[in-house]
């Protein structure tokens, strides 16, 4: 059971990054997208060895999933402090591995269709190898450090693709957007580490979940304003899971990272990096959940819950296929946070962390084809309007299938896989808070509604005339849709909660008939009035519009979050404190350093005069000085 | 041993000759002379080294081996700065010392 070449899921997009990133103006762009392709292949097909032996084979022994670590000393300062790197494979890093080699797979296929002619054709799919490999790297850490400098490496590449059409000013200023937000809830993460690290005296994930660990039995040992100190670096760590996660307050890079290709927009901003903060939050759920009683993990539950309704609702306004389908990822992670937030350890009471893990592994599969799909009509009719759109089902029969299937998914339909996920997720709610569950069920609502005014405005509504007659894709393109809507489907019937729980024991999940039902009507009520909405050209969405007029504005313009984050930046952090703080440095830390270099050099015109060139100066000067040192000397001998 | 004449008076000319070569080193103004006085301080210490050798350790004969090389070192570095001297005279045709004095600062 030796799970080592586990350590070649990483390398391998690592080494064709550096191939295609070195020799990028000698591999002419089909070759380089076969081969970007060829790499992820083989990364797909060593994870599913991995993961059919781990979870069929021999991974389970009693009743437990064991956890594998093989890592070694990276960086060694003390014997108590140093870095490690290494390979940890437990059920959920297993699941990630799936979850990020297939999507990555078949965003690698569908991109040789989708950049074709594209200038940066080679670059991109460097890119892309990065990105796998820093997703690959963060999945299998070992330990804190580990994962933050994956963490970090995720945030460059999403940062280069964001940019990627570098020529275009708002894909630039979108990238230094998603980098600096991250970056700065990165900070939390990181103090939350530091402070791990001090008052616990490891880094390591084993020692950290372990239930006699230092973090667990020790929790109350040292307490700083009321809370534990281990609960506020897990609120600091949620922060930095936040960042990555487009949770609220942090969500405002999200949205404008649409700028970036529609491929890196299903890779990396539906299926695998936004989902990392829940990852680290479920990495370390024993910690999250024992100490303090779970106080951070309500801090998850609430801003999960609270991120969920409110892009959800901010969807339901937006024009921009790719803005509602971000605000829709956003709006599902907060999900999976809320899950989390309400899941217990043992057993069935662990309902929430399984079904968090579930809806983390069947939204990728949907929401990585709805991008795609969005990808497809957007590669057909050059735009992302909403607006601009309507009538494409007869010119895009694969597109408008496979998004009808992602659609039902994500809404929550009977039979396809987000009912199921979704369904774990409200009952989980619905055992812990009726509060909660009340928010998760209008979400439910909200989701099934925007979603399907997304699909009957791009599909149905008024005919369009368009300057050229939109095609269907090519086959590159189409058939990563085709397979991803088969997942779509058939993910929901894995019996998930045997092979991923809270304390690896796995456990019986059955469907909760009631709250399935309550949870299926929303959806096909949103459903309804969305196709009474939008299926014709109506004037009733105006109509409702211009009834609620400010507060639909309010909602439209993203409850104007940006502008408040934009008039605290510009208007009173950099008017009011770094304006005072730029004098002083110009001035007073400037002006000293100035002051001592210019008396330097006033002080050396002084007494330059005293290296006169002349030979007899200096054996005068030389002269004086052997004089006083003998009258010295013999004075004292005297 | 030279009768009638004891170190001290011996000692005393050359510290007046040493003196006189550092006095004109330090105030002539043509090369050649301030040659010439460091030739006076080395001639005073050389005749130091034969006088302290004859007077106090007449048994030894160090001192004047040492005196002979004084000499002939003081032959090669004359010869080496009357060497530069002349090059310096083709530079700026003069052997005034305040006019070679562009390398300072």
């Amino acid at each position: 059971m030796n799970y080592l070449y586990a350590i070649y899921i990483p390398l391998i997009p690592l080494f064709f990054f550096l191939l295609l990133g070195i020799f990028y103006k000698k591999i002419k762009p089909p070759v380089s997208g076969w081969l970007g392709t060829l790499g992820l292949l083989t990364v797909f097909l060593i994870s599913a060895f991995l993961a059919y032996n781990y979870f069929f084979v021999e991974g389970k022994i009693g009743d437990v999933y064991q956890t594998y670590v093989y890592k070694s000393d990276w960086m060694r300062f003390t014997d108590t402090l140093k870095i490690e790197m290494g390979v940890l494979i437990d059920p959920i890093s297993v699941m990630m591995l799936i979850v990020v080699s297939t999507v990555s797979l078949l965003v690698h296929i569908y991109s040789t269709g989708y950049m074709k002619g594209d200038e940066g054709y080679t670059k991109f799919f460097a890119f892309l190898s990065l990105f796998t490999f820093s997703m690959m790297g963060l999945v299998l850490s070992t330990n804190l450090f580990q994962i933050y400098i994956f963490w970090e490496l995720v945030g460059v590449s999403s940062f280069l693709l964001i940019g990627y059409y570098y020529t275009k000013p708002s894909a630039v200023a979108a990238a230094k957007k998603a980098f600096i937000v991250t970056r700065f809830a990165d900070l939390g993460f990181l103090i939350g580490i530091l402070i791990i690290g001090y008052y616990t005296g490891t880094f390591d994930f084993a020692s950290l979940n372990s239930l006699e660990g230092p973090a667990i039995a020790n929790w109350a040992s040292q307490s700083f304003m009321g809370l534990s100190v281990i609960t506020w670096a897990l609120i600091l760590i949620f922060m930095g899971g936040a960042g990555k996660s487009a949770m609220f307050p942090l969500h405002i890079w999200l949205p404008d990272a649409m700028e970036g290709p529609t491929p890196v927009s299903a890779l990396i901003h539906a299926a695998t990096m936004v989902v990392a903060g829940v990852f680290l939050v479920a990495r370390l759920f024993p910690v999250y959940y024992f100490v303090e009683d779970g106080f951070a993990l309500h801090i998850v539950a609430w801003v999960g819950a609270f991120s969920s309704l409110f892009a959800a609702i901010i969807a339901l306004t937006q024009t921009d296929i790719k803005r509602v389908l971000a605000f829709s990822t956003m709006s599902q992670i907060g999900y999976m946070m809320l899950a989390l937030g309400v899941s217990g350890y043992y057993g069935h009471e662990g309902l929430g962390y399984m079904a968090s893990m579930f809806h983390l592994f069947t939204h990728a599969m949907f929401k990585a084809l709805l991008f795609l799909a969005a990808g497809s009509v957007i590669h057909a009719v050059h735009t992302n309007n909403l607006l601009e759109m309507g009538g494409l089902r007869k010119y895009l029969p694969v597109t408008h299938l496979t998004f009808l299937i992602a659609a039902l998914s994500i809404a929550g339909f009977p039979g396809f896989a987000g009912f199921f996920s979704k369904d774990e997720i409200l009952v989980a709610t619905f055992e812990h808070s009726k509060l909660l569950y009340g928010i998760g069920i209008s979400v439910a609502f909200l989701t099934a509604f925007y979603m399907f005014r997304l699909y009957f405005g791009i599909f149905w509504n008024k005919q369009r005339e368009y300057k050229h007659t939109p095609h269907e894709s090519p086959l590159a393109m189409t058939l990563p849709l085709m397979v991803l809507a088969f997942l779509s489907i058939v993910t929901g019937y894995i019996h998930f909660s045997e092979y991923v729980s809270a304390d690896k024991k796995g456990f019986e999940a059955h469907l909760n008939v009631p709250l399935a039902t309550i949870a299926v009507t929303m959806a096909v009520v949103g459903m309804g009035l969305a196709f009474l909405f939008y299926k014709k050209k109506t004037t009733l969405p105006d109509k409702i519009a211009d009834t609620l007029g400010g507060l639909y504005q309010w909602v439209y313009h993203k409850f104007y979050i940006d502008e408040l984050y934009l008039f605290v930046t510009k208007e009173i952090i950099f008017k009011r404190v770094s304006t005072p703080f730029a004098w002083f440095d110009k001035h007073v830390v400037d002006g000293t350093m100035n002051l001592i270099g210019n008396s330097t050099v006033a002080g050396s015109e002084k007494i330059k005069g005293m290296q006169s060139g002349r030979i007899q100066d200096y054996a005068f000067a030389f002269l004086g000085g052997l004089v006083i040192l003998v009258i010295i000397v013999v004075y004292n001998l005297m | 041993m030279i009768a009638g004449v004891s170190i001290y008076e011996i000692l005393t000319v050359t510290t007046l000759l040493f003196f006189i070569g550092i006095y004109g080193f330090l105030t002539r103004k043509n090369m050649i002379t301030m040659l010439l006085s460091v030739e006076l301080i080395l001639n005073a210490s050389a005749i130091n080294f034969v006088i302290m050798n004859k007077y106090l350790f007449p048994e030894n004969l160090e001192g004047v081996y040492f005196s002979i090389f004084i000499i002939a070192i003081a032959a090669a570095e004359s010869a080496l700065a009357v060497a530069i001297i002349i090059n310096l005279y083709k530079l700026v045709t003069s052997v005034e010392v305040e006019d070679t004095e562009t390398m300072k600062y």
